[in-house]
């Protein structure tokens, strides 16, 4: 039995929506490795400390899109947010970008915090675009994750 | 690396090119790396049952994989400061012949000191191209 699926829609008073901050999450050496290895990041400051030691960094650099690691906890939040009005089967990656202060670095301990930017339809789909900062233990902000999520309408 | 004058690289210069051959481990290794286990990045019927042409490559993957030329080119000299994706097309990973992704990364605009500040990145796969504005934006050290 099929139910008839309402065409998409995001709840707009999403917008200006700040979650409580995630979990902290401490940033590994042999995570920096392994994420390194699934990117095919082959410079020796991702993997060697005294590589990255040399470069001026305290431990193992992580690579530039790690961040969405540290991102995950937030996006769950939104999309288990009760009503937000996203299916996350209808949801697809749309954008993604990452603002940094400074690298990532192992023995990080980074917070990050979700806040929708925007809600917009188009073409019977739903742009949801949220920004999480992230900061370190001193509360210093070490980079912004950004995710424009499409949630797809009725299929075509 | 190369001792190319940072100075000397004019807007539309190529200053790194790669081709990254990606297989179906590459998606399970990504995976597990990411903690992104959506089934239609290693289940056929998955991907086959929500109309998907085959198990597509995680868009971060292909994201994470296109900055690397950059971030070798960069070596100790800096670090990515912006880097900015639209994912455009998805990438079939086939199960025996997997795909191979392209990267070509170019200079994009130049910061005062004449040095490269913004580079653009043209990602693809069988022939079409994969994201859409991609571009990384340099901080020197």
């Amino acid at each position: 039995m099929l139910t008839r699926l309402p065409v998409v829609s995001v709840n707009p008073e999403l917008v200006g929506r700040t979650f409580p901050p995630a979990q902290p999450y401490l940033v590994g050496r042999e995570k920096v490795r392994e994420f390194s290895r699934a990117v095919f990041a082959t410079n020796p400051v991702h993997h060697e400390p005294e590589a990255a030691r040399a470069a001026g960094y305290a431990d193992v650099v992580a690579p530039p899109t790690f961040a969405v690691v540290v991102q995950e906890a937030t996006l769950a939040q939104l999309l288990a947010e009760p009503d937000a009005g996203i299916d996350f089967s209808r949801v697809v990656h749309g954008e993604q970008s990452f603002a940094y202060e400074r690298p990532i670095v192992a023995g990080d301990e980074l917070t990050a915090t979700l806040t929708v930017t925007s809600v917009k339809t188009l073409g019977g789909n739903a742009m949801v675009t949220a920004e999480s900062a992230v900061v370190d233990a001193d509360g210093e902000h070490v980079v912004t994750a950004t995710s424009t999520l499409v949630v797809r309408g009725d299929d075509a | 690396m190369t001792a190319t004058a940072l100075t000397d690289l004019a807007v539309g210069t190529v200053v790194a090119e790669r081709e990254v051959h990606v297989t179906r481990d590459s998606l399970v290794r990504y995976a597990g790396a990411s903690g992104d286990f959506n089934p239609i990045h290693y289940r056929d019927d998955v991907a086959a049952g929500v109309g998907l042409p085959g198990v597509l490559a995680h868009g971060m993957l292909t994201m994470g994989l296109a900055v690397q030329p950059v971030s070798e080119w960069l070596g100790d000299r800096g670090y990515v400061g912006r880097y900015g994706v639209r994912f455009t097309r998805p990438v079939v990973v086939d199960p025996q012949e997997g795909a191979t992704i392209g990267v070509v990364a170019k200079v994009g605009t130049l910061d005062d000191a004449g040095r490269p500040q913004r580079i653009d990145l043209t990602v693809t796969a069988g022939g079409q191209t994969v994201l859409g504005k991609a571009q990384v934006t340099v901080v020197f050290r």
